[in-house]
């Protein structure tokens, strides 16, 4: 298993790209800024594997949690609810810290 | 139910006043017009047959076998966690080689198992298809694939919860779980209050399909 290059805990932001063809990345994530919830190893490029590449890339794939409230305008729920999902490392860059 | 007698079906009465009287007749399968990705799918098991890579049996088996699959198989590990607490480490550390020790099969595709604590939920979606640990719980059911639940659950779980009939207590967070890659998942819920007396097998039987989405809570048997 390679190394991941974001540990579990860092800040990153997703990436707001809107290529065309598929790709598993939910616009409503894009932009937006969460944290390693874990690593999960790596994985054939969906973005590949959907058009029948022959030998689709293996990208490392993380665990993103974020923030509800952040998420959406007037959430309704409590502040420490959370969205996790699986994101590809091309679509993550490194976040500054959250400001106090 | 009440003992008191039950009164005609209205429609017996209405044959009765009208016997020339049919239902309109629903239309077979065959009478709609197929969609291209069915046509691609005959097309394709046609060939497979045809060009000898799969027999047609085999196809019937696997898809008998994949039929045949039910939410009982989770409700097996999750009653299980309930009962040995090791086995719950154990679950949530490598859910595969876990159930092999009772002997389920989790499939290719990984499972990640989301135990829920006294003050965390957890609720799993696809917002992006339809994404669910068929190897584990079978087919998932029709309103996991709909467009409402799919796009309302990750902005407004506890609406749609509630929607469920389910109200979670004040102080618990919900954790929400977009099943959108290569990842499956399992939700462990927690035992109900109650249920000390249960054996592992009467355990299982509260442990509903809904319950292991998160959309539920298991209960406790009522008491009689």
């Amino acid at each position: 298993m390679t190394e991941p290059t974001y540990p579990v805990g860092a800040r990153v932001r997703v990436k707001a790209l809107y290529p065309p063809g598929h790709v598993r990345t939910p616009s409503y994530c894009r932009g937006r800024t969460g944290v390693v919830e874990r690593y999960l190893g790596t994985f054939p490029n969906p973005e590949q594997l959907a058009y029948q590449h022959p030998k689709p890339e293996r990208l490392p794939l993380y665990r993103i949690r974020f923030s509800e409230p952040e998420l959406w305008e007037s959430y309704e729920g409590g502040d420490g609810d959370v969205l996790e999902l699986e994101l590809y490392e091309p679509w993550l860059e490194p976040a500054e810290e959250k400001a106090p | 139910m009440s003992d008191t007698h039950e009164p005609h079906h209205p429609e017996h009465g209405m044959y009765a006043v009208d016997p020339t009287h049919h239902h309109p007749t629903q239309p077979d399968e065959e009478d709609l017009p197929l969609a291209h990705y069915q046509v691609v799918q005959i097309a394709v098991t046609e060939l497979l047959i045809e060009k000898g890579v799969i027999g047609a049996d085999e196809m019937r088996r696997q898809l008998e076998k994949m039929d045949a699959i039910s939410p009982a198989q989770g409700a097996r590990l999750v009653a299980r966690a309930w009962v040995d607490p090791e086995f719950k480490a154990r679950l949530v550390a490598d859910s595969h080689a876990a159930a092999l020790e009772l002997g389920i099969d989790l499939g290719p595709i990984p499972i990640i198992v989301l135990p829920d604590t006294q003050t965390e939920h957890n609720v799993v979606v696809c917002t992006l298809c339809s994404c669910y640990p068929r190897y584990l719980l079978g087919f998932p059911p029709d309103w996991y694939k709909s467009r409402a639940y799919r796009s309302r659950v990750v902005r407004e779980p506890r609406a749609v919860l509630a929607e469920f009939g389910t109200e979670l207590p004040d102080g618990v967070r919900i954790r929400v779980h977009d099943s959108n890659a290569d990842m499956r998942y399992l939700v462990l819920p927690r035992r109900p209050d109650g249920t000390e007396d249960l054996d592992e097998t009467e355990l299982a039987a509260l442990v509903t399909r809904d319950c292991m989405i998160g959309v539920h809570l298991p209960e406790a048997p009522a008491r009689g």
